[in-house]
């Protein structure tokens, strides 16, 4: 028996074309726009000015706070400007605009293909590293790496837990990523669990990428105390307590972090990323980006440098396809869909997704028929139809009791409404207002 | 860039998934049942079934239309099943302006007047079935004997009505059991009772299909069939002269109607597994009650009626489990 998570979950269609295609590298762009504000937390504060040549690696902005990151140039070039640029919503945020003039990486930073195993830093040293490279989660929620690896007084960490889960539809990026850089994946997982001081790690890979979990399971061996765990397919698996309950049967209770349960999460390509900040110096420049979608003709997986304009990666599949209605950054569960394809790839950015016009509009809302799909969905045992209408109605007290901050916003309850409401949208809208209720209430 | 893009929040994908499709495998789950009514009453069936589908779909057209002044909601099918399921609780000898009166009830009072789709309390089928059963007690008790060429004057008491008289003229089971009809029967439905109702077989094969597309879960049916069977078991074997054995009480009147079409509508039943189960419980025992001690032979759409009106205090306090455990 695969393991999985017990409560809820659904399936949806996996669609995921571009897993066959290796990753290959996208073009330099003539011009990247890297926001200072890339991950969850402080933005960062950008030590570049105007006219400033810079090479690929150089520190453009330096992290704001503890919550916060380093930020690189990808690139090597002039600095152009710094400006407001439209985020994937449209909203004016502020980045460092750089001309890219050839390709000239600092010289302390290792371009070998060499794997290398050995390591002589120590924990501390190692969460420095990943700090100074500006290592984010690259799942997408882009919580910054070292504050992770710090568990706060009092708690202590058992398991390192590596999330391969990729649970969303479409995308293949950290699924060629384990494919292509599996031993990297190992090592930055070796790191990690320095850092961290912890003697277990659990790879979680779904079953549909049974070529990932073989090989990693053939070389994992070679590494003390690293097990890879197959799972049953489920969406959300991916979300961290989901896959903290599947790999180790535990749950974070009800508002806490997984380090309430001794587990700390990281992604495959966070990990990866840790390997190439601390053994080749290398901090994070660049991700793997998958690019598709069902009209796409040849979708592919591209390592490409933070701060490409999306519509240089859509140009590199061929070109926006005809039908297009939609452009999501990420997964077609959690992604955001942009408003314009000029924004920047970010450190989040795992997929581009191309969606068809008759696939990019909702169905009209029709009543509940109470046929409780949505209960059934919901990984975090919530009642998606009841929330919604409390926070339609702006009954927060109620609301908060019927636990709508344990949302995780995963979209399962939308998703398999036969009324197509809008549960989620309400849900978030609610979570905003109670939110503002609890931090009202603190202060 | 030419074409706008279409910005929305996530999730960007459907299910392909409707309230049409729901509705249409429940209109296939009782096809079965329909078929084998009409082999047993002959076109009287057909003839029933009809006027009560045309007439739940007209007066839910026009109520919503000229009366509600919104769009007409027929479309999604389940003012139809409303038709289907009246039309499988009544006799199918029932004059057409019985059934017509039936149906104005099931929908515009039944569910019209609570809203329409999904703000209904009550199941609007059984509504309508027992405003007629109140009200033209006569006709809603004549049951056609089963001919299979059509519905004539004779008529024929259902297995649930003949044991009732049997025990009200005093008579112990041991005397009453040569009149009653055998197991086999009952499972396949060649005894009197409503058109719907008689075939308990047929009844499952649609159960088994809706539990295969995901329409129903087993929560409800089995705690409604399970609780009949333990109270039925527990009086036959204090008494089996007064009380007839279980078996006889899951393959008799609406009993398999009920639990597998009637009980199970998702919008008057709960919505947790554990709440379905407090609920089927609930009719299970409300049922036996009325048929061991009540006067009428038959209890379940009562039954179901009771403890429909108990859904939202079961949906207030019986709450799926949460991740992460209690707060």
């Amino acid at each position: 028996m695969l393991k999985t998570f017990k409560l809820g979950g659904i399936h949806p269609p996996e669609n995921k074309f571009s897993a066959g295609q290796a990753i290959r590298n996208a073009e330099l762009p003539k011009v990247v726009s890297i926001p200072v504000a890339q991950h969850i937390g402080t933005p960062s504060i950008a030590v570049v000015a105007k006219g400033d040549k810079v090479k690929v690696g150089q520190l453009i902005a330096k992290s704001g706070g503890f919550v916060s990151a380093n930020i690189h140039s990808s690139v090597s070039g002039t600095v152009a400007k710094l400006d407001q640029v439209p985020d994937s919503l449209g909203y004016p945020k502020q980045a460092i605009i750089i001309n890219v003039d050839g390709d000239e990486w600092l010289e302390s930073i290792d371009l070998s293909d060499t794997l290398v195993k050995e390591c002589d830093l120590d924990g501390p040293a190692i969460v420095q590293k990943i700090n100074e490279c500006g290592i984010v989660g690259l799942g997408g929620a882009t919580f910054p790496t070292h504050v992770k690896l710090v568990p706060p007084k009092g708690m202590k960490a058992e398991y390192l837990l590596i999330n391969g889960v990729e649970c969303e539809p479409y995308l293949t990026s950290d699924h060629r990523l384990m494919l292509e850089k599996s031993d990297e994946i190992l090592v930055g997982t070796s790191l990690l669990m320095k850092a961290l001081n912890v003697d277990k790690a659990m790879i979680g890979i779904e079953n549909n990428k049974p070529d990932a979990i073989s090989l990693l399971k053939e070389k994992s061996s070679q590494y003390k105390g690293v097990q890879v765990v197959p799972l049953k397919v489920k969406y959300p698996q991916g979300g961290e307590k989901q896959l903290i309950k599947a790999a180790t049967g535990r749950e974070v209770p009800s508002g806490a972090l997984p380090i309430a349960v001794g587990c700390v999460v990281s992604n495959v390509g966070s990990a990866f990323a840790v390997y190439e900040a601390v053994q080749k110096n290398k901090p994070l420049i660049e991700r793997v980006v998958t690019v598709t979608g069902k009209s796409v003709q040849n979708p592919a997986n591209l390592k490409v440098r933070i701060g490409t304009p999306v519509s240089e990666l859509i140009a590199a599949i061929g070109g926006l396809p005809e039908d297009t209605g939609k452009v999501i950054s990420g997964g077609p569960m959690m992604g955001k869909a942009l408003a314009n394809v000029d924004v920047p790839v970010t450190k989040g950015t795992s997929g581009i997704l191309m969606i068809p016009a008759k696939e990019a509009r909702r169905d009209e809302i029709k009543p509940c028929i109470r046929c409780s799909r949505c209960v059934t969905a919901c990984p975090m045992g919530l009642e998606p139809y009841l929330l919604m209408t409390v926070a339609e109605k702006n009954l927060l007290e109620r609301a908060e009791a019927e636990r709508i901050m344990d949302c995780i916003e995963c979209g399962s309850c939308s998703y398999t409404c036969p009324s197509s409401r809008p549960l989620l949208d309400y849900i978030r809208f609610g979570k905003g207002r109670v939110g503002a209720l609890i931090r009202a209430r603190k202060n | 860039m030419s074409n706008l893009l279409t910005v929305s929040p996530s999730p960007h994908v459907h299910s392909d998934d409707s309230v049409q499709k729901i509705m249409y495998r429940v209109i296939v789950a009782m096809i079965p049942a329909l078929i084998w009514s009409v082999v047993v009453f002959g076109v009287d069936a057909l003839r029933v079934t009809l006027i009560a589908v045309a007439a739940s779909v007209g007066f839910e057209y026009l109520v919503q239309r000229y009366v509600m002044k919104v769009k007409p909601s027929v479309s999604d099918g389940s003012a139809l099943i409303t038709g289907m399921l009246l039309a499988f609780n009544v006799p199918a000898n029932l004059p057409w302006w019985i059934i017509i009166i039936g149906a104005f009830v099931s929908i515009g009072i039944g569910k019209l007047s609570f809203g329409g789709i999904g703000t209904n309390i009550f199941n609007p089928a059984l509504v309508g079935r027992v405003f007629l059963l109140i009200s033209f007690p006569v006709q809603m008790t004549s049951y056609p004997a089963p001919s299979g060429s059509g519905v004539d004057a004779v008529t024929a008491p259902t297995p649930l009505g003949l044991l009732k008289e049997g025990l009200m003229n005093g008579q112990p089971i041991s005397e009453i059991a040569g009149n009653l009809p055998a197991a086999t029967d009952l499972l396949m439905g060649s005894t009197g009772g409503s058109l719907g109702e008689i075939s308990a077989l047929m009844l499952i094969i649609g159960g088994i299909y809706m539990l295969l597309r995901k329409v129903i879960t087993w929560h409800t049916p089995v705690a409604v069939l399970g609780s009949m069977f333990v109270v039925a078991a527990i009086f036959w074997m204090i008494d089996p002269e007064t009380y007839i054995g279980p078996a006889y009480h899951l393959l008799t009147g609406g009993a398999m109607l009920g639990a597998i079409f009637m009980a199970t509508d998702m919008v008057s039943s709960p919505m947790t597994g554990k709440g379905q189960l407090i609920y089927g419980v609930g009719i299970g025992v409300i049922t036996m009650s009325i048929r061991l001690f009540g006067a009428y032979p038959e209890g379940i759409s009562f039954a179901i009626l009771i403890m429909n009106a108990f859904t939202p205090l079961i949906n207030n306090s019986v709450k799926p489990k949460r991740f992460g455990g209690k707060k």
